[in-house]
């Protein structure tokens, strides 16, 4: 657990949070590179499953950041995701693992503090929680 | 369509508890419209399950197969080949697909993944309705178009009754008075007098009340 480095995939606006991130390395702002991320179109691209698929494949958590409400470049992409989030959060906790694992963050383009702040928080959060149950489960190699 | 929601994930768990190997089948029919059985669905359940069999210690083989149409023989027969890779079968699909795969594939046990709630048709995304109940003897055409059985929650044939407040039906605000729109239907359409003749007491035996039905169209039958 002491060396535990917890792997996460955050699926990011094009619009906002991937910008925002672009913006951290700008800054020279640093943050965890635990945190692996997939530039979306929208945050409304994600779906259930791609955050289930990318769990199964043995991430720690995921995150889905999106523009702040009100904000989405597509009218209310953000706001379907974070409905989605939500489904996934519950279908996590119906199956005995820990829905906190996965979250759904806002920020606009300009919050490059924002970004790495929140990337700094999500990693320290998941390496309380520890390495993901697929992960420490027998049998992980038999999962594609 | 007929329209369907998934099982609470423990009792779908404790079903296939037992087993090793699943076969998890969708329909691409009414629950992919809905939702509940389609091609995502089954993915999501999939990894759900095989996430919640992780934590335990268990692989869990589970196999994704999404049918046409999952209450027609000649569909469920593409499902042969796998039958002997698995150990038991979570159909996604209405109980007629349940009972369509238990029929033809009796050494295996299945299991339904979802509940199967109503004919229904969609309000908007996410929101699916009542609207009919199969009576076996269609009124719309004498209610306007909208269907007494299915949507008065006392099924009156002759409404409104004295539950009926503001166009909202006394078991909740929530619910349409559907005495009210027909009401509404027929003041718009020009035909109130028919409102008037009194509707006389439904032969309830097209419906389920004869027993179990059946439609046999002779010319295709042969």
């Amino acid at each position: 657990m002491e060396n535990f480095e917890p792997e996460i995939v955050a699926f990011c606006c094009h619009y906002c949070a991937y910008t925002a991130a672009d913006m951290a390395g700008s800054k020279r702002l640093s943050y965890p590179p635990n945190v692996k991320i997939i530039r979306v179109p929208c945050t409304g691209k994600v779906d259930a499953i791609h955050i289930m698929k990318a769990l199964l494949k043995g991430a720690d958590g995921v995150y889905v950041a999106g523009c702040l409400e009100g904000d989405c470049h597509f009218k209310n992409g953000n706001i379907r995701a974070a409905h989605r989030v939500a489904y996934v959060q519950k279908m996590l906790n119906d199956i005995g693992w820990d829905g906190e694992r996965v979250e759904m963050i806002t920020m606009s383009a300009g919050m490059g503090e924002r970004f790495a702040q929140t990337a700094k928080e999500f990693t320290e959060k998941i390496r309380q929680l520890g390495p993901s149950p697929a992960k420490t489960a027998a049998g992980q190699a038999a999962v594609g | 369509m007929i329209t369907a929601e998934q099982k609470p994930m423990q009792e779908i768990i404790n079903c296939i508890a037992p087993y090793d190997r699943i076969l998890l089948v969708g329909c691409n029919e009414c629950v992919t419209v809905c939702s509940a059985g389609g091609r995502k669905e089954v993915g999501l359940l999939a990894s759900a399950l095989q996430l919640h069999f992780l934590k335990q210690g268990k692989t869990l083989d589970i196999k994704e197969v999404t049918l046409e149409r999952q209450c027609d023989p000649e569909y469920v027969e593409e499902l042969v080949n796998y039958m002997d890779q698995v150990d038991a079968v979570v159909s996604m699909a209405c109980g007629c697909g349940v009972q369509t795969i238990a029929a033809r594939y009796r050494e295996k046990a299945v299991y339904p993944a979802v509940n199967t709630k109503f004919m229904g048709a969609s309000e908007r995304q996410g929101i699916w309705a009542e609207r009919c109940q199969g009576c076996g003897d269609c009124v719309l055409g004498l209610t306007g178009g909208i269907c007494p059985i299915a949507r008065c929650s006392k099924r009156l044939m002759n409404g409104p009754c004295g539950g009926s407040t503001k166009g909202k039906c006394e078991i909740s605000p929530d619910v349409d008075c559907a005495w009210q729109l027909i009401w509404d239907r027929m003041k718009a359409l020009g035909i109130e007098k028919r409102y008037e003749e009194v509707m006389e007491a439904k032969d309830w035996r097209t419906s389920r009340d004869g027993g179990p039905r059946k439609i046999v169209r002779e010319d295709l039958a042969s």
